[in-house]
């Protein structure tokens, strides 16, 4: 348990609160979770970045170090695109890499010791009640934001590659046939809004259940010990697996927008 | 957990590492990786041409030396051949020129016998006027050998 030395007596239930809360700025619709947006920004600028400069020294020579490593990942995301994805469209791969590298940054953030941060952050700022959050995936606004970027990026595609008549026709005739097109239409309205809303409380929930285990280990006191590396090593696995989840739902969201019945 | 205005925050965050990753990041590694993959097919494709060019010309030089040796062995043959046909033709005319010599000299060393015997006649019939001489002018006996000599000179 953190911050013994609170004023006021510190109890599990605000321990747990005061994890779960934002950084708040504004009010009503108009507030921003002040930790999201730092974090994930300065993550993903960190990472792209770092990407950016990277590929601008790549050679096509021996590769080594660092390129090395990202090449791995880049080229195993292209292939996953290649699989799936038989369209043609320039903007595929860089989507899925940006959802994999950056989802599995955010995600990672989960393994650093769940008190370390925040408490550096109160000491920093001086607000011993500085709420903070550090793991910007199991903030809503950015899972939501990202997958209807994605939802956008769908309806998108399915204009540009069947037309508007093509992609109207196939919203009314399928799957039971130009006879039923309302109901048609309604399935493909439900089946579509599922996409965006199932992409993003999946990559939620996942993390805001293993931040949550986290948090309940935090509170045992010395037995977090022994607790905390089991849970933080199968949490890597799920990291890894619900920045692969994303994105490969992504990859076949998209598949799904350019081919035509 | 609220939705708010942090969703378009995250939006705009993600349309600029969307952008930063198709502007700057895929393409020059994209690149990077094909043109490796392209060098990588150019060796190989090379060192199966190499070993291709090897095996051609490994055969090759085993038809060449086949057929060097082979010549070689025909050249032998020839020269072999040629050289028994030069002895032999050395030895028939060594044979021609020696009986040729033979003939000449035996014509010759006859001629000279004939000329030294004629010689010889010639000595011995002047030789033996001489001695007949000589024994005539000790011994002649104008009377006794009248008869003789008369005969004589009733021969000659």
């Amino acid at each position: 348990m953190s911050a013994a030395a609170h004023g006021e007596p510190l109890t599990a239930t605000s321990y747990i609160a005061h994890h779960l809360t934002n950084l708040k700025v504004g009010s009503g619709f108009w507030t921003f979770h002040v930790d999201t947006l730092l974090v994930s920004g300065f993550l993903g600028l960190l990472v792209f970045g770092s990407l950016a400069v990277l590929a601008g020294r790549a050679t096509s020579g021996v590769p080594r170090g660092w390129q090395n490593f990202f090449e791995m990942v880049l080229s195993f995301v292209n292939q996953q695109v290649k699989d799936t994805y038989h369209g043609n469209n320039p903007l595929i791969a860089p989507l899925a890499i940006t959802i994999f590298v950056w989802v599995f940054t955010m995600n990672a953030m989960d393994l650093i010791p769940v008190d370390f941060l925040p408490l550096l952050s109160q000491k920093l700022s001086g607000n011993e009640h500085l709420p903070f959050k550090f793991v910007p995936t199991t903030d809503p606004n950015l899972t939501f934001a990202m997958s209807i970027t994605v939802f956008i990026i769908m309806i998108y595609l399915n204009f540009k590659v069947k037309g508007f008549g093509g992609f109207m026709h196939e919203v009314f005739t399928v799957p039971f046939g130009p006879k039923l097109a309302p109901v048609n239409f309604l399935f493909r309205v439900i089946e579509d809004i599922a996409k965006p809303i199932s992409l993003s409380l999946r990559l939620f929930g996942n993390m805001y259940a293993g931040e949550m285990v986290f948090i309940l280990i935090g509170l045992l006191g010395i037995w977090q010990l022994p607790l905390a590396l089991p849970w933080e090593l199968f949490h890597i696995l799920i990291i890894t697996l619900q920045a692969f989840v994303f994105m490969m739902l992504t990859i076949v969201y998209m598949s799904m927008a350019s081919e035509s019945h | 957990m609220s939705i708010n205005a942090t969703l378009i925050g995250q939006m705009i965050w993600f349309a600029i590492f969307i952008w930063i990753t198709m502007k700057y990041v895929w393409p020059p590694l994209q690149k990077a990786m094909a043109e490796r993959q392209q060098q990588i097919a150019d060796g190989l494709a090379a060192a199966e041409r190499g070993k291709h060019d090897l095996e051609l010309a490994s055969k090759r030089s085993a038809d060449a030396l086949r057929e060097a040796k082979d010549r070689a062995n025909g050249i032998t043959a020839e020269a072999e051949k040629r050289a028994r046909e030069i002895v032999e033709a050395a030895k028939d005319a060594a044979k021609v020129e020696a009986d040729k010599v033979y003939n000449s000299k035996l014509a010759e060393l006859e001629q000279e016998a004939e000329r030294a015997r004629s010689a010889l006649r010639e000595r011995v019939a002047e030789l033996a006027v001489a001695g007949a001489e000589k024994i005539l002018r000790r011994e002649v006996n104008a009377g006794a050998h009248a008869d003789m000599l008369a005969a004589l000179k009733q021969e000659l």
